[in-house]
């Protein structure tokens, strides 16, 4: 008997299938995938039950052997090529990670970012990632039974640019359309306030494994507006572990620890971390690599001690995002509670004291996350129902700016502005005669640019040779709703204008991308052409269909040629669309979509005239 | 590209043209206008809709932090009525007011180097005093008198006033950090 599709109420009213979507937490520690099964929201488990998936891969002669559990099982006995934490290496140098203290890896300096040197080869944090990202896409289509439509993946909020950039490129990797990067805190105050349909001021403290969020949100009627954002993206769990090593590396003598010992003391000092928030205190068998069976003691006093500085490091960015959002810790409505670090009593009572409030913690401070980024998945997919209706403001967590004369940064765009956002700023020669600028970009708060992040250096060619300071060059930046920034410049004083556009340096090119793809990391040849097939073949039936919806719906915007010219090209993709040939489908959609975009414009002009006019008389609040 | 950017910020939220804005109207028509271009609302939509979508986010963004701020709102009006308020170039002050501006550095350089935040927070309120009182200069300026040559003048003090409190507001925060 076949079984038949029953729609859920208020869901999609798409003629095709409701499309799978997923939330992905690509934690420091651990990693979830949630989606809508049966029509609710939850954390996807895999065959054993587990849904957290141990963000480890452990890597032998013939590539990734082992991910998650299994991998983690190795830790102890090969921890060179047993690689936790990727995360922590994302779009960070070899300098950036020698503050992390001692870690068990042959770490290699690449160009932009660290590498490490496997028993598989050299391996970048984004390949790394990009294994525990596929595994979690597997699961979620093994569970849901079809291919994903996409996904959301969280990030730290006070994730730079390059890091972003890192995390976009795992999931390219990985074989996952990304909907969009959705920062932690904003997730789990999704998933909060959807839950308790809340409205007021919202501080969400986020201690994860290895980073440190804190972020102040606005809910009104629906609108989720971040205010706020700051952190730390070098602080989390991990680093209570390492204090709890080095403690005991102090009090034992165990100085010198080989590599294995370094992973065995940390793998002890987590389950001793763990265990004191019940307990007050605990012992912990550790069998050294010479042999040596040492027995490793912490009482909850100690512990508490020795992470005081770990704790306050805290403060500082809750204060620091309170103050730019122009809020006090009294006017908070709610204090959640995010990240599995959050579960040490010593921090919660660090966090209750600093709000004067007891912060909320009745969702599961793991699964938050995800749960939060498969409800905005949901959303972006368009599976969303009418009742379900909610809006993202976020913000960018740090300024971005450019390098001036004498080694300064001119700030361009602010940090906690929202996104989207362009910004231009005007900057001219020093010198006469001068035809070209060299132009850096950089992210952070600091006056000098040694002191700020290195995002992008280019250079803008074919300035008119004129006076000192006569030259009028635009310098555009572009921060897309992921975060992303583009940069683009031209000069425009005498008519000539030369331009260009530039994103970040460390970010993978795509032909970087397809060498990895070609290595064999994902599918054979054969494989790959069919489903770029498929998946080109799907996107071109997408596209003619929104776009006979909206000639429909708006085709009065249109003069006859305009939409003769329109429908020419809608008639070559669909000609191009039953061929076998990928490229032609994919160089049509492009020329398609070129062409629809003044359509495309004026439907959004109606669309805000209609929204201006209908809101205006009325004073509806969005819902 | 041809998305009609010819509206002003007041248009586009649906406020009148005038200094004087009612803060909770202003936050609910950016809310309900991002609530229909956001792309957020665009990201199942064709690659053009979504470049679209970006683009207008991007400008009610803009139009709703320069409306929100008082500053910003008056230079922005003034400009639309072709009034530019010369901040780089026009650098004449009266002298009363380049002394009081010394004066201030001076406390504030004192303040900061001696870790003091009290008397930061006290200099601050004094300059923030000055500060309401000049914006309703501005506003009767601007709304009562058109009289734009004077809220250029205002835009202009107002100006030092700003970056003065912000300079503030930074050592008020390395102090707090320092103190950590």
């Amino acid at each position: 008997m076949a079984l038949l599709q029953i729609s859920e109420p208020g869901a999609s009213p798409d003629p095709h299938q409701r499309r799978l979507a997923v939330g992905i937490d690509l934690g420091t520690t651990n990693s979830l995938v949630a989606a809508t099964r049966s029509g609710i929201i939850e954390c996807l488990p895999d065959a054993e039950g587990h849904t957290l998936l141990p963000s480890v891969v452990h890597y032998g002669r013939h590539g990734a052997e082992a991910i998650g559990y299994p991998a983690l099982a190795r830790a102890a006995d090969d921890p060179a090529n047993t690689v936790i934490s990727a995360k922590r290496f994302m779009g960070r140098g070899v300098a950036d990670v020698a503050k992390y203290g001692a870690l068990p890896y042959r770490f290699v300096d690449a160009p932009g970012m660290v590498s490490i040197e496997t028993a598989a080869g050299v391996r970048s944090p984004v390949e790394v990632s990009a294994e525990i990202l596929r595994a979690l896409r597997l699961r979620a289509e093994e569970t849901l039974g079809g291919g994903l439509f996409g996904a959301v993946i969280t990030v730290p909020a006070y994730f730079d640019d390059a890091q972003r950039q890192a995390t976009k490129d795992a999931a390219r990797l990985a074989g996952i359309e990304v909907l969009r990067l959705l920062n932690e805190p904003t997730a789990a105050a999704i998933a909060y306030g959807l839950d308790n349909a809340s409205q007021g001021t919202f501080a969400i403290f986020d201690l994860g494994g290895g980073t440190f969020d804190v972020s102040v949100l606005r809910l009104t009627n629906g609108v989720f507006e971040v205010l706020a954002t700051s952190g730390d993206t070098a602080l989390g769990g991990d680093d209570f572990d390492q204090a709890i090593a080095a403690h005991w590396r102090a009090v034992h003598g165990l100085a010198d620890a080989s590599g294995a010992d370094t992973r065995r003391l940390l793998v002890a000092a987590r389950r001793a971390k763990e265990r004191l928030t019940d307990e007050a205190s605990v012992e912990e068998p550790v069998l050294l690599s010479m042999g040596q069976q040492v027995v490793l003691g912490l009482t909850r006093q100690e512990f508490e001690a020795i992470s005081a500085p770990l704790v306050q490091r805290t403060l500082g960015p809750a204060r620091r995002a309170l103050r730019d959002a122009g809020v006090l810790p009294a006017s908070v409505d709610g204090v959640v509670l995010v990240g599995g670090a959050t579960r040490m009593p010593h921090l919660q009572r660090a966090v209750a004291a600093f709000f004067g409030q007891e912060p909320l913690r009745d969702l599961d401070p793991e699964e938050v996350v995800a749960i939060g980024a498969a409800m905005q998945a949901n959303a972006l997919s368009g599976n969303r129902g009418g009742d379900a209706d909610w809006l993202l403001l976020d913000v960018t967590p740090l300024s971005l700016g450019i390098e001036t004369m004498g080694g300064l940064v001119e700030k361009v765009i602010p940090r906690n502005s929202t996104i989207p956002l362009a910004r231009a700023q005007e900057f001219t020669t020093f010198k006469d005669g001068q035809t070209a600028m060299a132009i850096h970009v950089v992210q952070g708060e600091r006056e000098l640019v040694s002191d700020c992040r290195s995002l992008a250096r280019f250079e803008l060619r074919g300035i008119p040779p004129m006076v000192a300071g006569a030259a009028r060059i635009q310098v555009t930046f572009q921060v897309d709703a992921d975060g992303l920034l583009s940069v683009s410049a031209r000069e425009s004083t005498t008519g000539v204008t030369a331009s260009i556009g530039v994103k970040p340096s460390y970010g993978l090119s795509d032909e970087q991308v397809a060498a990895m793809l070609r290595e064999g990391f994902d599918h054979a040849s054969g494989d790959r052409d069919a489903r770029a097939l498929a998946e080109q073949r799907v996107d071109a039936e997408h596209l003619l269909q929104a776009l006979r919806g909206a000639l429909q719906a708006d085709g009065n915007l249109l003069a006859p040629a305009e939409r003769e010219a329109l429908e020419a090209a809608m008639q070559s993709l669909d000609q191009a669309r039953v061929g076998k040939d990928h490229r032609a489908i994919k160089s049509a959609i492009a020329a398609l979509n070129t062409t629809s975009e003044p359509f495309a414009a004026r439907r959004m002009d109606r669309a805000v005239s209609r929204a201006l006019t209908g809101r205006r008389l009325d004073e509806v609040p969005l819902k | 590209m041809n998305v009609d950017f010819s509206r002003n910020h007041f248009d586009l939220l649906g406020l009148p043209l005038s200094y004087a804005v009612e803060l909770p109207r202003l936050e609910q028509a950016y809310r309900a206008l991002q609530g229909s271009v956001h792309p957020d609302r665009f990201a199942a939509s064709p690659e053009a809709e979504r470049r679209v979508a970006m683009q207008w986010a991007a400008r009610a963004n803009e139009a709703y932090r320069t409306l929100r701020h008082p500053v910003d709102r008056a230079r922005y009006l003034l400009s639309l009525q072709g009034f530019d308020t010369g901040e780089e170039s026009n650098t004449a002050m009266p002298p009363e007011f380049l002394m009081q501006q010394m004066q201030w550095r001076e406390a504030l350089d004192t303040a900061r180097q001696a870790g003091e935040a009290a008397v930061l927070e006290a200099l601050r309120g004094e300059i923030d005093a000055q500060r309401r009182s000049m914006l309703a200069l501005l506003a009767t300026a601007l709304d009562g008198q058109r009289d734009y040559e004077a809220g250029c003048a205002l835009v202009r003090k107002l100006r030092f006033l700003d970056k003065i409190e912000a300079s503030i507001d930074d050592a008020l925060a390395d102090i707090e950090d320092a103190g950590q």
